[in-house]
């Protein structure tokens, strides 16, 4: 289980988290949501190692992640996607997955040169895992072209293709319908119910209160760097603290 | 390249002695597959992390002195001073890539030069060792059992050998996962270590192998000038290896070594061709074309004529503002 503790992140004099506290359920999806500035992508930041929190920690399975390099933190089942599109721009689809499929291969770099037969064996089996997540993402037909070519959604598919790739147990997606069509968003939110189906718990960061409601579990509220309300949808919706501080007039007809 | 290009092209580099008619001739050619090690040296690290070394020059004068210095003064034979050539600028590399360890783009490019700066004056200044600015002269020419590689052709198959070896060690750490982590630090960093690639481990091997066949280059020239100065450290080196890079296609695995011939035969043919006031004006106007036309550089180029294939290498970059 992945579990904030008192998590607080000061830039200088300015506090973007204060104490924020909350726990991810094994196999949810969870998604946090709050005002602009709330601190939803700070918190995101601090969980997976981009940003050093003035306080606080982090843990996963009860071991801390604070203090960790991203990388070693996404060693560790914690891969996160960007909130600006993010994906390896001159690369074609298949490397730019291939690339997120780092961890599953153990070519190193005296192997490498040594150009061990077995390696060939990996890169095959690399690049048949590489096409399944393509095929998964709805990607196939843009396989071979450079992602930077892709339209806009379709890039945001190939970074959750990325991610999803790193093999995450838990997986933090920082806005992923951002700037996407109504029928794109349904294909996201259906890719991410599928990925929950397969065990992997989702973290999730987003605008769009259709799909925040239509998807989660349980939904966390931040507001000025703190937690003001965790619950089901449903319970959200209704709360008052909520409805004052970020849904306001428009809570009805969320 | 295509299967069959690849063949024809080693089968000429392999008789091309037989083809060249003086051993001026050679000559070029030797110097053209010194660069061709320099520039692929380059490459690696600017052409697939993406950081430019502006230091380069460093790690082919250290290469380069280790070896004169180890032969003449300590009486090895060439190959072992060759080996502790490449591991004493490999080592270098090790340094430079732990202090460079979190600066990119502009501030690695002045660690780099301040590191060639250093080094340069040391050379200089250290005269018991170095012998300053005078520097080392009759460095012995290598022997390989019982024959002396003296000879200009002999020398020129040690060198194509050196290049033969380093293009096997580009490609095949450019097409495996290592080259994707590399290329994954170019491309986009963040991205990359949110999927688990250790970037500042693969920056520093990446600096660790490039500086080390930097280092290669550097004992060839050493024991085929039989000559070592501080001149080895000039900025003009990483200059012209920089310019065969980018000429040739960085982040490609040929780009280099077109490159490489392309700038070493050009400056000679020039020399022929015109008095020294106009080859310069040529040689720039040439650079401008280049640029202008080929932003990319040859070998993308090449690559993306071809009728059906799109990208030549998962290396070749589209640039990025």
């Amino acid at each position: 289980m992945l579990a904030v503790r008192d998590l607080a992140v000061r830039f200088g004099g300015v506090t973007a988290l204060e104490s924020v506290s909350f726990e991810v359920r094994p196999g949810s999806i969870t998604s946090v949501i709050g005002p602009n500035g709330a601190g939803k992508t700070t918190a995101f930041n601090a969980i997976t190692g981009f940003l050093r929190p003035t306080g606080g920690r982090v843990t996963y399975d009860g071991a801390a992640l604070t203090g960790l390099r991203p990388s070693a933190i996404a060693r560790r089942g914690i891969v996160r996607t960007f909130q600006k599109t993010s994906v390896f721009p001159a690369l074609s689809v298949q490397d730019n997955v291939l690339t997120g499929l780092h961890l599953r291969g153990t070519a190193g770099f005296l192997a490498v040169l040594a150009g061990r037969r077995r390696l060939t064996a990996e890169e095959r089996a690399l690049t048949a895992e590489a096409i399944a997540i393509i095929d998964f993402v709805g990607l196939s037909h843009r396989r071979r072209e450079a992602a930077s070519a892709l339209p806009y959604g379709e890039q945001r598919l190939v970074e959750l293709a990325v991610a999803l790739a790193a093999r995450p147990r838990v997986l933090l997606l920082d806005e992923p319908g951002a700037g996407m069509t109504g029928s794109e968003k349904t294909v996201v939110s259906g890719l991410i119910r599928q990925v929950r189906e397969r065990g992997v718990t989702v973290l999730l960061v987003e605008h769009d209160m259709r799909m925040v409601m239509g998807i989660s579990d349980t939904v966390i509220v931040l507001n000025g760097g703190r937690v003001i309300a965790e619950g089901a949808p449903a319970a959200i919706q209704a709360h008052p603290e909520v409805i004052r501080a970020y849904l306001g007039a428009s809570a009805g007809s969320a | 390249m295509t299967r069959a290009g690849g063949w024809l092209l080693a089968a000429g580099a392999l008789t091309l002695p037989l083809w060249l008619q003086s051993p001026y001739h050679v000559h070029v050619a030797i110097m053209a597959g010194i660069f061709g090690v320099l520039a692929m040296s380059l490459n690696l690290l600017l052409g697939y992390t993406g950081q430019l070394s502006l230091g380069h020059a460093a790690f082919f004068g250290i290469g380069a002195y280790t070896s004169a210095l180890l032969t003449l003064k300590l009486d090895w034979s060439f190959w072992p001073a060759l080996a502790a050539a490449v591991a004493l600028a490999g080592a270098a590399g090790f340094f430079i890539g732990r202090l460079a360890l979190k600066l990119r783009g502009a501030y690695f490019v002045l660690v780099t030069i301040s590191f060639a700066g250093v080094i340069s004056l040391v050379s200089v200044n250290w005269i018991e060792l170095t012998n300053g600015p005078l520097g080392l002269p009759g460095v012995p020419a290598p022997e390989l059992g019982p024959w002396s590689l003296r000879t200009k052709t002999a020398y020129y198959y040690l060198v194509l050998a050196a290049v033969g070896l380093s293009y096997l060690v580009c490609r095949r750490l450019v097409r495996s996962r290592v080259g994707r982590a590399l290329v994954a630090l170019r491309e986009n960093e963040p991205l990359a270590e949110s999927v688990g690639v250790d970037v500042t481990h693969y920056l520093v091997l990446a600096t660790v192998v490039s500086a080390a066949m930097a280092g290669l280059g550097g004992s060839l020239y050493a024991h085929y000038t039989r000559f070592v100065s501080p001149e080895v450290f000039l900025f003009t080196y990483t200059v012209t290896m920089v310019i065969m890079v980018v000429a040739g296609g960085k982040g490609t695995l040929a780009g280099p070594l077109v490159g490489a011939v392309l700038f070493t035969v050009l400056p000679e043919a020039l020399r022929a061709a015109a008095s020294w006031q106009w080859q310069m004006l040529a040689y720039g106007v040439l650079l401008v074309l280049l640029v202008f036309f080929l932003p990319r550089g040859i070998v993308p180029r090449l690559g993306a004529a071809r009728p059906g294939h799109p990208r030549s290498e998962p290396g070749s970059a589209t640039p990025r503002p």
